[in-house]
């Protein structure tokens, strides 16, 4: 994986929520305020904007870069956790113009780290984390299996999936939603579907890479 | 949706320039969005900034004057600015002496001037903060996200921006507003829900005769889906929430909160409640407000926030603040 691979990426991940944010926003709507959609939008099209005019050169400077705009432009709580996200996982992969399925991993586990340490949220919480956790864990198994990038990433995609779904079931105790109580239960976490969006850009960037190849 | 307004994307960008427009003592910089005193630092003096989402006006930039907030930093509506805003506000208004953060306990704004206050910290400004949080509706705080930062807001930033106007140390200035946050209790109903522009409906929905007894500044929910009753009522519910929580006793600072949608008819008729209840207690109202000071865009109803005064409260209460929503003395 390369430079090139992380934008790609990145910029499937913008049309991703750009596409969704109508439904973010709604999923918000239920049980937070409204915003998720609207918010990560105007986050990823300033990603964008400042990955065209800096040009990176290394994968882990487009995920540092990515991490430290979002939390320039998003603001409440998505803006600050996804941006250390990104940033944590920037951080965490190797100063070098192309890594490995073994140091991707290694980065999403950094990321779930620091979103957790930040947010202090622990497991079936129903945040970001029940589907970021499980991907991650999925990630790291596939990696130490030897498995293929396309089907290391098809397996973190689906625990993140099963994880997201779980939050549906959840009482929310972070955040905004927390303050509804047993009435949070029975939506689904924004802020969970927003991370399945996001790995499900990654999936899709490592199916068109392979195909290309 | 029917709003004044040009477009749901234009809203805060498009208010903070008719702010700079209708206050000459404002400074207002659109691009890094902080609204700070037209005059700058003074040096020696703590900065206080403070920060929120939009949507709560006056709170916070029409508190930014003499005696009160040194600069604001506005977030889009209902969402909490992002730590460059809080940077660019600690660095404008550093007078030396140290800057305050006051925070309103909610996720995203605890986040962001986390981070920004380490950024700060990282350029040498130091920089202390606080957290406010008032709202008894939240009974459950080890469950939640803990209790949310309201009405108190406005004493804490009036008096602890009165003592910093006096000269006093980081420490010092910090260490007060922590008090009169420990002092203050907040309780809020909503007759009825608000429009975030961006959204284009309401955040949430009561039947008819429906009211949300407890509600956060953004919608959240309270204690319980009540039913309308009379004023009498509904003040003594929010009163008796207090009360549970912070037997009153003494001279108390007491404020009837409109949200917005509320006429200053009705926040009367309320005090009017207050006043008669808290009478009835043998607690004495020694200082008041009564208007729209922390609002949720338009939503109809009201909260009701008390602070146990001291004589040092009373005396920043009442030194002179001139800020576009506040102004006595001098």
């Amino acid at each position: 994986m390369d430079t090139d691979f992380f934008r790609a990426w990145i910029t499937r991940v913008a049309k991703a929520i750009e596409a969704d944010r109508a439904r973010l926003t709604e999923l918000d709507a239920a049980i937070g305020d409204g915003d998720h959609g609207t918010n990560l939008d105007r986050g990823f099209a300033a990603v964008l904007r400042v990955l065209d005019t800096t040009a990176p050169s290394t994968p882990s400077t487009v995920l540092s870069l990515t991490g430290t705009t979002l939390i320039s432009k998003v603001g409440g709580a998505s803006g600050p956790l996804y941006g250390t996200a990104f940033r944590r996982a920037g951080n965490a992969l190797p100063d070098a113009p192309e890594i490995d399925l073994r140091d991707l991993a290694a980065a999403l586990e950094a990321a779930v780290a620091a979103v957790r340490k930040l947010g202090a949220a622990r497991d079936g919480d129903k945040t970001m984390v029940d589907a970021l956790a499980p991907a991650a864990a999925a990630l790291s198994r596939a990696a130490e299996e030897g498995a293929a990038l396309p089907d290391a990433v098809d397996a973190a995609v689906a625990a993140a999936e099963a994880g997201a779904q779980a939050t549906v079931g959840m009482q929310a105790s972070k955040g905004r939603a927390s303050y509804l109580g047993p009435r949070s239960v029975g939506h689904l976490d924004p802020g969970a579907a927003s991370t399945v969006l996001i790995l499900t850009a990654l999936r899709d960037t490592a199916r068109a890479a392979a195909e290309s190849e | 949706m029917k709003k004044l307004i040009n477009a749901p994307d234009d809203v805060v960008a498009d208010a903070l320039e008719g702010l700079a427009a209708a206050h000459p003592s404002l400074a207002v910089d659109l691009e890094a969005r902080v609204v700070r005193r037209a005059e700058g630092p003074r040096p020696g003096k703590v900065g206080l900034i403070s920060g929120g989402g939009s949507g709560h006006e006056p709170l916070h930039a029409g508190f930014v004057g003499l005696g009160m907030l040194d600069a604001a930093c506005p977030g889009e509506v209902f969402t909490s600015p992002v730590p460059d805003q809080m940077l660019a506000a600690a660095r404008a208004v550093q007078g030396g002496a140290g800057v305050l953060q006051i925070v309103k306990n909610y996720t995203g704004d605890v986040l962001n001037f986390q981070m920004a206050a380490q950024l700060a910290a990282d350029e040498g400004i130091e920089v202390a903060s606080v957290l406010v949080n008032d709202d008894v509706a939240v009974e459950d705080s080890l469950y939640t996200a803990g209790r949310r930062g309201t009405g108190a807001t406005v004493f804490v930033e009036k008096i602890a921006g009165a003592l910093a106007e006096q000269g006093a140390g980081l420490a010092a200035v910090a260490a007060v507003a922590e008090q009169v946050n420990a002092a203050s209790r907040s309780f809020g109903i909503a007759l009825g829900p608000a429009t975030v522009p961006a959204a284009g409906r309401p955040g949430f929905e009561l039947d008819g005769t429906e009211i949300e007894v407890g509600v956060g500044i953004h919608g959240e929910p309270g204690r319980r889906r009540g039913q309308i009753a009379p004023a009498a009522e509904l003040v003594e519910t929010a009163l008796e929430a207090i009360d549970t929580d912070l037997p009153l006793d003494g001279n108390v600072l007491v404020m009837v909160n409109g949200m917005g949608g509320t006429p200053l008819i009705e926040l009367y008729i309320a005090y009017r409640e207050v006043a008669r209840l808290l009478a009835a207690k043998g607690v004495t109202i020694a200082r008041n407000l009564v208007g729209n000071y922390v609002t949720s865009l338009e939503m109809p109803g009201f909260s009701l926030t008390v602070c146990k005064l001291t004589d040092q409260f009373t005396e920043l209460w009442d030194a002179p603040v001139q800020t576009p929503a506040l102004r006595w003395g001098r």
